[in-house]
């Protein structure tokens, strides 16, 4: 064994623009996408679904499905008792939340369009997709409410069983709760001598739209049961199995192969698991279902659909003196896993990061006959986002301020952190100041201004807008006390494992679940800067619940700040179980050690031994101080006190040609402020993609119902995904306070683009065309919004067709909308 | 059932298919050449593109009976001898992907498109790739991706594989 001095402590990793070590398989095609797995004897599911978004279910024929070729079994809710489990809700926002039963498989009524009514099992996918064309099922159709203004009048129940349409009530009020004043005092003042702006904004239904289609093998073979499925909550999918079926939770393992995106829209427990589930158990061999694309866009869990009421009250010279919150929440049919709570976590946020001295936000969830709704990226906070960040503007304009400058009479400055909010939150750090000084500096603010004015001043066709967003976010769920307080199901700490090889290999084990972050890189530099190894020898290992027992899995910007830190105190942890031995190898006592670089060493001499001969030393277990484990291994369980708050300043500068209300990007600028960086690489990618996903809600998507409860918007040639020649390039900066709630200084950066490009877009479009009467248009702005707006006055009317669709209808495109008129009315 | 004849990713194969299976699914189902993945099912996503006789399609618009005689390349027949293609070194290199599941179609694009014009603007790299969706990069790193690549290709053999 070597005891003398090595060479220097290797650069160090944290920081470091790291390629990822994920990319090998992916970019060669070697992958294992859930759809990938084929076992011995596996059959395959095709589901039959409901063309109706609210019937009862008067008969199901299934003997020519059944007589079709290499059909196994035709299966429907009738067939099956309590095994087939339920959806849950783990979130039940008040103790008298309103929660339909919600059958992964009913038998008797149907609650939206797409719902699964009878089931197919063939030898192949394609032969139980023909079988199921031939499943005949009769309806007799009920009224169905698919607007969630007139769902919450009550006039016609998505589930008449419950009498009402209003699920639950959920209020916060700063005056009640002690951490601020009472907003109607502050609104009646502002009334009598300062300023009150009024405003209902829309926050149109949204569709996650992961490119892996969700898909769920169940192989009952064996002694434990397993179940694959495209899933980013592997852990809390097992624990649902085990709650609602009856199968014992040791008797199941869930496995989360290579996941394809999710944003939200894999944190369901589906209907399409539990049925998949149900079959295999019963029939006893392996089973696979994969949805297309439009089943994934009609059952799939939808995000967002919000109207939000909106009141702020303001003293004359702009100061912010109150904001009143009033939200209905479209549920869609059922409450989904966390379907009630993503406005919740919307509601500590609509302060944002101004000091409001009074706030109330009530939101009303609403049954509807449409698809649920659930976390899509951001998860109330873009909602929350957006709405303060275009009440600043509107409050600019009132006043006549700058937006920046009304924006920053208004924030807590940096000297002011810890600050405690309105909404009873502590931020930890933050600099508005410097984030938005050096935005400014990348947009050339200052110059677009007098562009702008010359643009106005000459009456130019194409007007320029100036969009502002100073977002900040909560993100890092979740402290388990605060879910507690909550009524959440869960709590909301993470768990990590390393295992040092005896072969001086590491092996990373977490609770997280990646699909598509880029965990296995950015925690291997974590590692190999705590332990001093090399990058290379670290392995992380995740999403699967027999190598990766206990976790919580991968949402709401947690992995990092809340699984890291439960990394770095399982490796410190390593370190402390090393010490006895490495005293007992340098015969030495523990108390003259120092760690560093890998390697205990003896202060003041040169003698020391590495941490991976020490592994390899308790593996051979022949030499080890009395009553030492032969094992260095070592776990970790961490609960976070508190969310950590990122924050940044994006500027987007947008052209709007006034004649036909085109909106062109022209620069996109941001200034994030996520703490301490692991991989800038990876911080930039996730910027990048959540800019775009938060642009594409201010300007092109949107999940459509006609008035029947069919979704027009069902197919990605409805659903406009945006293209490569759709987006721009991007200018990201960052500048670095570090988090105070966990020891890598780390915040959590998955969802911030989203949160903070919508408003910063729309307030773009409506700058370009305020002068011309216009303070509010609809979102998606399109084409035909805008100018409606110029032209009218109004915000641009809803959508009735597709939003804005790839082709239309006289590119000779089947089966979708008639957009002959343009999409609209 | 239709019997057809021909090279994949340089292995000869032949099978017996139904007229109406599609490529991407006789490339997945009967040869395992799982890396070339489904994204959609109206031919938006081009997470299913391959090269059939050098040029880029998605595999879900060509029926299996229409490759017949024909030489296929996946992902998973770019990278030659151990050594990945520049494009699939680019994306790697400029953090072109995330999730990964359009990569497999985004770098067959990438390549043909290449191939056809080897010195592309911005946009019109843009609009080259506009038929393959991507959900997590928000595009930014994959165009700078095909400018890496663009910028190291010049000399190299930019098809993967040889009959």
């Amino acid at each position: 064994m070597s005891t003398t001095q090595e060479t220097a402590a290797p650069t160090q990793e944290i920081g470091r623009d790291r390629r990822r070590k994920e990319d090998q398989r992916l970019i060669t095609g070697r992958t294992r996408w859930t759809d990938n797995i084929t076992l011995p004897g596996m059959l395959h599911l095709a589901m039959v679904r409901s063309p109706f978004a609210h019937a009862n279910i008067t008969s199901i024929d299934t003997a020519a499905a059944k007589a079709a070729p290499n059909v196994v079994d035709v299966l429907t809710g009738a067939d099956f008792g309590e095994d087939l489990g339920v959806c849950i809700n783990a979130w039940p926002i008040t103790p008298d939340q309103k929660t339909p039963a919600h059958s992964p498989l009913p038998a008797d009524r149907v609650s939206f369009a797409g719902e699964i009514v009878a089931v197919v099992v063939a030898r192949s996918a394609a032969e139980a997709r023909d079988a199921a064309e031939l499943v005949d099922v009769e309806y007799d159709e009920l009224p169905a409410v698919v607007d969630l203004k007139e769902a919450a009048e009550d006039k016609v129940l998505a589930h008449p069983d419950l009498g009402t349409n209003k699920s639950a009530l959920w209020v916060f009020d700063s005056g009640e709760a002690g951490t601020g004043g009472n907003v109607e005092d502050a609104i009646a003042k502002a009334r009598e001598d300062g300023i009150v702006i009024e405003r209902e904004y829309r926050q149109q239904r949204l569709i996650p739209a992961f490119m892996e289609p969700r898909s769920v093998v169940v192989d009952p073979t064996g002694e434990q049961l397993t179940m694959w499925s495209a899933t980013q909550i592997p852990h809390i999918l097992r624990f649902a199995l085990a709650a609602t079926t009856g199968v014992p939770e040791s008797k199941i393992r869930v496995i989360a192969p290579d996941v394809g995106g999710g944003f939200g829209g894999k944190l369901q427990t589906t209907p399409e698991e539990w049925i998949t589930w149900a079959i295999a158990r019963r029939i006893g061999k392996p089973i696979k279902y994969t949805e297309t694309r439009s089943e994934s866009l009609i059952a799939g869990h939808h995000g967002r659909d919000q109207w939000q009421r909106l009141t702020l009250a303001a003293d004359k010279d702009g100061t912010v003196t109150g904001l009143k919150v009033d939200l209905l929440a479209n549920l869609g049919s059922y409450v989904a896993i966390v379907g009630g709570g993503v406005p919740v976590l919307g509601a500590f946020m609509f302060n944002a990061i101004y000091k409001f001295p009074a706030y109330r936000f009530a939101c009303q969830t609403v049954l509807t006959n449409t698809t649920w709704t659930d976390a899509y990226r951001g998860a109330g906070r873009p909602e929350a986002t957006y709405a303060i960040e275009r009440l600043m503007d509107e409050l600019a304009a009132e006043t006549g301020m700058d937006p920046l400058e009304v924006r920053e009479k208004n924030w807590i400055k940096h000297e002011e952190f810890p600050f405690t909010t309105v909404a009873g939150l502590e931020y930890d750090s933050g600099n508005y100041e410097a984030a938005t000084a050096r935005a400014k500096e990348m947009l050339g603010y200052d110059e677009l201004r007098a562009e702008q004015k010359r643009r106005r001043d000459s009456g130019d066709r194409v007007q320029l807008g100036i969009g502002v967003s100073t977002f900040t976010e909560m993100c890092g769920l979740a402290p388990s006390r605060v879910l507690g307080q909550l009524d959440y199901g869960a709590g909301g700490w993470e768990h990590a494992k390393v295992r040092m090889l005896a072969t001086g290999k590491v092996e990373v084990v977490t609770g997280a679940s990646a699909h598509g972050q880029g965990h296995e890189t950015a925690f291997s530099q974590i590692i190999a800067d705590r332990l001093g190894v090399p990058f290379e020898d670290v392995e992380v290992l995740h999403g699967d619940t027999q190598i990766a027992p206990k976790g919580l899995d991968t949402y709401g910007s947690r992995s990092l700040v809340v699984g890291g830190e439960a990394l770095v105190r399982a490796a410190d942890k390593v370190i402390e179980k090393a010490r006895p031995l490495a005293a007992h190898v340098l015969e030495a006592s523990a108390d003259d050690l120092e760690f560093s670089g890998g390697r205990f060493s003896v202060r003041g001499t040169d003698q020391g031994v590495p941490l991976t001969e020490l592994a390899t030393a308790a593996f051979a277990a022949h030499d080890l101080p009395e009553g030492m484990e032969p094992s260095l291994d070592a776990s970790a369980t961490f609960d976070p006190v508190n969310f950590n708050f990122p924050h940044g300043t994006h500027l987007c500068a947008a052209e709007v040609d006034t004649e036909t209300g085109q909106v062109k990007l022209r620069k996109y600028v941001c200034c994030d402020d996520i703490g301490v960086i692991i991989n800038p690489l990876i911080v930039s990618g996730q910027v990048h993609g959540g800019l775009v996903q938060g642009i594409a809600q201010a300007l092109w998507e949107e999940a459509v119902y006609d008035d029947q409860g069919t979704l027009v918007s069902g197919s990605f040639v409805d659903y406009l995904l945006p293209t490569a020649a759709d987006t721009i390039s991007f200018d990201i900066d960052h500048t670095t306070s570090p988090s105070t709630t966990n020891s890598l200084g780390t915040k959590g950066v998955g969802e911030a683009g989203t949160i903070a490009s919508t408003p910063a877009v729309v307030n773009a479009v409506v700058d370009a065309v305020r002068h011309l009467g216009v303070d509010d248009i609809v979102m998606p702005c399109t084409p035909e919004r805008v100018w409606r707006a110029i032209n009218s006055g109004s915000a641009g009317g809803d959508t009735t067709g597709a939003a804005a669709p790839h082709f239309d209808s006289s590119t000779g495109m089947s089966g979708t909308v008639d957009r002959s008129t343009g999409g609209a009315e | 059932m239709t019997r057809i004849s021909l090279t994949v990713d340089g292995q000869k194969v032949a099978d017996d298919v139904e007229p109406r299976m599609l490529l991407v699914q006789y490339l997945r189902e009967r040869l395992g050449k799982t890396g070339t993945v489904i994204g959609c099912d109206t031919s938006n996503c081009g997470a299913c593109t391959v090269h059939l006789n050098g040029k880029s399609v998605k595999s879900c618009n060509v029926l299996a009976v229409q490759a017949d005689g024909a030489e296929v390349t996946t992902i998973e027949g770019l990278a030659q001898g151990g050594q990945l293609h520049a494009v699939q070194e680019a994306f790697r290199e400029c953090h072109g992907l995330q999730c990964g599941y359009c990569t497999p179609g985004m770098i067959m694009q990438t390549v043909d498109l290449l191939n056809d014009n080897p010195d592309p603007s911005e946009e019109a790299i843009r609009h080259g790739l506009e038929g393959n969706l991507c959900r997590c990069t928000g595009y930014h790193n994959i165009v700078r991706a095909v400018q890496h690549a663009a910028g190291s290709t010049s000399g190299q053999q930019s098809e993967g594989v040889g009959a």
